[in-house]
């Protein structure tokens, strides 16, 4: 009866809606009830208990207690930080050049003529050069002591940029202040994850790189093989077709070089741009061996072809090579490099090229403009120096006449990486006995996706004279008769 | 502070740890993300007035040839960019055209569609001071013993190298620099590296993979992200320099192994910067020390603000806290700031140097560093060590310079982040229009600043940064601080509620305070 009431009385204030007064609600609750309110106050104290109960996870899998938790943590060992190295093994003592790195190099103590650094236009020992890296040095220091986003960017570095995207016939360039971090801070900001990238099997460390922080999809076709790269697209295209809307926002990539470092051929560029317009697929192209090699002016693998430089998206190289300096650069149209700008990690993170680096590039862009029959010169030389090494007993030349940096490897392997490697290196130490430094081609054996084989590299420069080639020549003929035996 | 060593922290700090990071208050936090609330209204309707042309778009726009292509920029990954920071985007890649030292000469700059071009007009905005390049010591100079030495060494050896370190680009010069450096660390060896970036991004890949474990500060810098990255091992963040959160990972990764698998790993490293650039604070490194020896982890530091800044010595924030410099395993740091050159350096065990160079990225695959650049590291490290006869003034100049600037900023209430011996400071400015207005003004009374806004910071968090160097006079301090007290009122950025004449309240001061907890 009492109940009723109370339910009538709520129903009335109900039906009126409106305000509970305090009052009205103190009432209501001496009027309620006894097992009405036994039974909510049992509600608020469960309530209660649930709010301030520890939190259950499912994966806790804490029945272990604290003793046997210090046990786990006394007992456990690490590795040790670095494996140990042995101390004679191979790559440990690296050969020391005392002096500049120039034409005539002093390689351990012996002067030698010096086929083994990058030098292909013989600007390191240029005295303009100098000069001007003196002159910039004179007026900025040393340092830029900050990125370029916080007073690092020099008018040196514009001036640069605008000097370069002229040279290569593009909108903009940007520069970027190690040859490594180039190409491997420029694909990660185009290509996220979920984008498909197909890239030649010969890429460069740098680029492998790249690939990997971007976090891309990654398909890997046959050296130079354009059938491998189409049927690749071809399955993409089925692909697409599933899923159209995935389709239209998953972006595309080729990656390749003009001028391979490991293989030391040129990617066939008019093939890969048709490939483009027929997959709508973008072209990224790596040129650090061919630009200041390649075509009438030393403009790369597009002039050599005859390309139009708007049909590649980016195209990316190293200053450390021809223009014998330090850095590197990507340049293209505005729409494509200005992107970089915010979110290219190696640029925004990092202190920008120090100016008097940037002084010489400029200088060296100079003096290859102004005399562009020195790249007429080095492809002679290039085609002379491939000629003079064919028919070594026991090596063979891997590369194409045009290219700068040959690799010479063994015809037959003895079997064992470490045993060919042996060979080369005391051919190595032959010809440096004899004035002729070269060098071993060095790859991180564990890191390589596709491994080349062990190789000597030999360099060609416009500095070499007729005489010095045939004399390298007849050395590495007579090192490989003597050792291959 | 759970796991009982509360006694023997105590012990561990030789002089009082103070850092403050006051909090925002709470009218401003509102107002600030109203502020951006507006703005990205407003970054709405300027991109519907550009689709639909009442606007002209100053953007680039894609080939004709190849617009059936798949976009390469999906919209609103841009937003931001076209939206707020083009609004203020001239406080940022400000040309300069004389030395980075304390005063710089600025090329003027002007913009007549509202920052989407610039044209240089020729003129030449002369002694600026200059609060924001890292030139902590002072070395950005282009006289003097340092200049002198790089000129000849340009001379005589040339800009370029064209090899890598492993073939034929060791120079007898690389040598030199890597003996001298490891002596100036107190180490057994090091290795020195074209660029500090890929010091990170290249060897910790080297140091640890999968089935490693890497425990990172929340702030790192994007080089040792990245580095963790591509190592492939399984990463954890810890909290921004609190030691509870770091021992509570270290014991669950100890006591449960790899995730799902359980079984151990195979080694944990922690990674951790000296100071951290954008809070100025300083690593809580006799802590750190403490926990790896308990639980055998492996410890990077990575020194890139605070080598040569530091230190009674200069060397560093090992230095500082008068550790021994074998304690850390992995002693990593960049020669661009204090010594006025470029490039990075890995200190240590004789067996790591040896395995690092054989292993390292960029031993093998990228060009090694260039002669003039390391003649400058010689000798701008022989001065700090004072093997050329010159004194320690340039770190007792710093760390004076560093005092009383960040005690006058105090005294003027506003709020500053980061530890009172850091030479980084950072000051909050938190509203989106007071970066480019303070920026601008700043400019205008002859000074150059830094700001720094999202996503280089949290959103409400943005700030302006100086760094005080050893080059700075006192009257040119005693200029930048009048010039910041005056655009702070303006600006009204004195936010700081703390007492301002010199007894700050107890609740700032945090001695140890991972024991108050």
């Amino acid at each position: 009866m009492k109940h009723a009431h109370a339910q009538s009385r709520d129903s009335v204030k109900m039906a009126a809606g409106q305000q509970w007064v305090l009052v009205e609600m103190v009432q209501a609750f001496y009027e309620a009830p006894a097992y009405h309110l036994i039974l909510e106050g049992i509600l608020i104290l469960w309530i209660i208990r649930l709010l301030f109960s520890k939190t259950y996870k499912l994966q806790e899998r804490s029945d272990l207690t604290e003793k046997e938790k210090e046990e786990l943590i006394e007992e456990w060992q690490p590795e040790p930080l670095v494996p140990p190295v042995s101390k004679d093994h191979p790559s440990l003592n690296y050969d020391v050049v005392t002096g500049p790195p120039s034409h005539k190099i002093i390689v351990n103590g012996k002067e030698c003529i010096n086929f083994a650094s990058f030098n292909f236009l013989g600007l390191l020992d240029s005295e303009r050069v100098k000069l001007k890296a003196l002159l910039s040095l004179k007026k900025y220091g040393v340092g830029t002591c900050g990125p370029r986003g916080f007073y690092g960017t020099f008018d040196v570095h514009l001036e640069l940029e605008e000097r370069l995207a002229k040279f290569m016939r593009t909108e903009e360039a940007i520069i970027y202040s190690y040859g490594f971090a180039t190409i491997a801070s420029a694909i990660p900001a185009y290509s996220k994850r979920g984008d498909i990238i197909f890239v030649d099997e010969a890429a460069c460390f740098s680029i492998q790189k790249g690939l990997q922080a971007s976090r891309s999809f990654v398909k890997h076709f046959k050296h130079n093989d354009m059938e491998d790269l189409e049927r690749l697209l071809k399955e993409q295209e089925i692909e697409d077709q599933k899923n159209p809307r995935k389709a239209r926002v998953i972006r595309r990539f080729i990656v390749v070089e003009g001028l391979y470092i490991n293989t030391a051929d040129i990617c066939p560029l008019p093939d890969l741009v048709k490939l483009k317009y027929k997959y709508k697929v973008r072209i990224f192209l790596e040129e650090s061996m061919s630009f200041g090699v390649l075509g009438e002016h030393g403009r790369g693998v597009t002039e050599h072809f005859g390309v139009n430089i708007d049909d590649i998206d980016l195209i990316s190289a190293n200053m450390e090579n021809a223009l014998a300096s330090i850095g590197g650069f990507c340049c293209g149209r505005s729409f494509v490099i200005d992107h970089q700008r915010l979110s290219g990690q190696g640029y925004c993170f990092s202190a920008s090229l120090p100016p008097m680096l940037a002084s010489a590039a400029i200088e060296a862009l100079n003096i290859m403009e102004e005399d562009p029959g020195i790249f007429r010169v080095l492809q002679d030389k290039c085609k002379h120096v491939h000629k003079a090494l064919q028919g070594t007993p026991g090596l063979k030349v891997v590369g194409e006449p045009l290219a700068p940096a040959l690799h010479l490897q063994l015809e037959n392997s003895t079997g064992s990486r470490t045993n060919d490697l042996k060979l080369l290196r005391a051919i190595v130490d032959y010809s440096m006995d004899r004035q002729i430094a070269l060098t071993l081609a060095r790859y991180l054996e564990k890191e390589e996706r596709f491994l080349p084989p062990p190789s000597i590299r030999v360099v060609v420069t416009v500095e070499q004279t007729q005489e010095e080639i045939e004399r390298a020549a007849q050395c590495i003929r007579e090192a490989a008769v003597k050792i291959l035996k | 502070c759970e796991y009982g060593h509360h006694a023997s922290c105590t012990s561990l700090y030789k002089k009082p740890f103070v850092e403050s990071f006051e909090e925002t208050p709470l009218l401003v936090a509102v107002l600030t993300y109203m502020g951006y609330g507006i703005l990205t209204i407003f970054g709405y309707l300027r991109d519907f007035l550009r689709d639909w042309k009442f606007e002209k778009c100053h953007l680039a726009r894609e080939r004709e040839e190849q617009k059936d292509f798949v976009p390469l920029y999906q919209d609103f990954e841009n937003f931001y960019t076209r939206n707020l920071y083009m609004r203020i985007r001239d406080n940022w890649n400000r040309p300069i055209c004389s030395v980075p030292g304390a005063k710089m000469d600025l090329l003027e700059r002007v913009t007549p569609d509202y920052n989407w071009t610039f044209e240089h007009t020729g003129n030449v905005l002369k002694d600026v001071i200059n609060m924001g390049s890292y030139n902590y010591l002072g070395f950005a100079e282009n006289t003097g013993t340092c200049a002198d030495a790089a000129s000849e060494c340009t001379v005589k050896y040339g800009v370029g190298v064209s090899s890598t370190r492993q073939e034929i680009g060791n120079l007898d010069k690389h040598e030199e620099l890597e003996i001298l450096v490891a002596r100036f660390l107190g180490v057994e060896s090091s290795m020195a590296f074209g660029m500090g970036f890929a010091t990170n991004s290249m060897n910790i890949p080297a140091l640890t993979g999968k089935g490693c474990l890497i425990l990172s500060d929340e702030l790192n810098h994007a080089s040792l992200v990245l580095g963790a990255r591509l190592s492939g091992s399984t990463i954890r963040v810890f909290k921004h320099n609190n030691m509870q959160s770091l021992e509570k990972l270290l014991r669950d990764a100890i006591v449960h192994g790899q995730p799902r698998t359980h079984r151990p790993w195979k080694k944990i490293l922690i990674l951790v910067e000296g100071i951290y650039s954008m809070e100025g604070s300083i690593v809580r490194l006799p802590e750190v020390i403490a926990l790896k020896k308990k639980y055998k982890a492996y410890l990077y530091l990575d020194e890139a603000h605070s080598i040569g800044a530091l230190g009674p010595r200069g060397r560093g924030v090992v230095d500082y806290f008068g550790l021994d410099p074998s304690d850390v395993d992995i002693m990593m740091g960049t020669f661009t700031k204090s010594f006025g050159a470029a490039g990075g350096y890995i200190g240590g065990k004789k067996e790591l140097i040896d395995y690092l160079r054989l292993h390292s990225h960029s031993t093998v695959y990228a060009t090694s560093m260039s002669p003039p650049i390391i003649q400058q590291i010689i000798t701008s490290m022989k001065c700090i060590m004072g093997e050329d006869g010159s004194t320690l003034g340039e770190l007792c100049q710093l760390s004076e310079n560093t005092t009383y600037f960040r005690r006058r900023l105090h005294e003027m209430g506003f709020i500053i982040y980061g530890n009172n011996d850091s030479p980084v400071v950072p000051l909050m400015l938190y509203m989106p229009a007071k970066i480019g207005a303070f920026g601008r003004e700043m400019l205008k009374r002859n000074i150059g600043t830094v700001v720094v806004g999202f996503p280089a910071t949290p959103i409400i968090e943005s700030r302006a940064r100086f760094c005080v160097s050893a080059a700075h006079t006192r009257e040119m301090l005693d200029k930048a601080l009048n010039a910041i007290s005056e655009v702070g009122d303006l600006l009204q950025l004195k936010y700081s509620r703390k007492n301002r004449h010199g007894n700050e309240g107890s609740d700032s001061f945090s001695f140890l305070e991972s024991h108050q907890d």
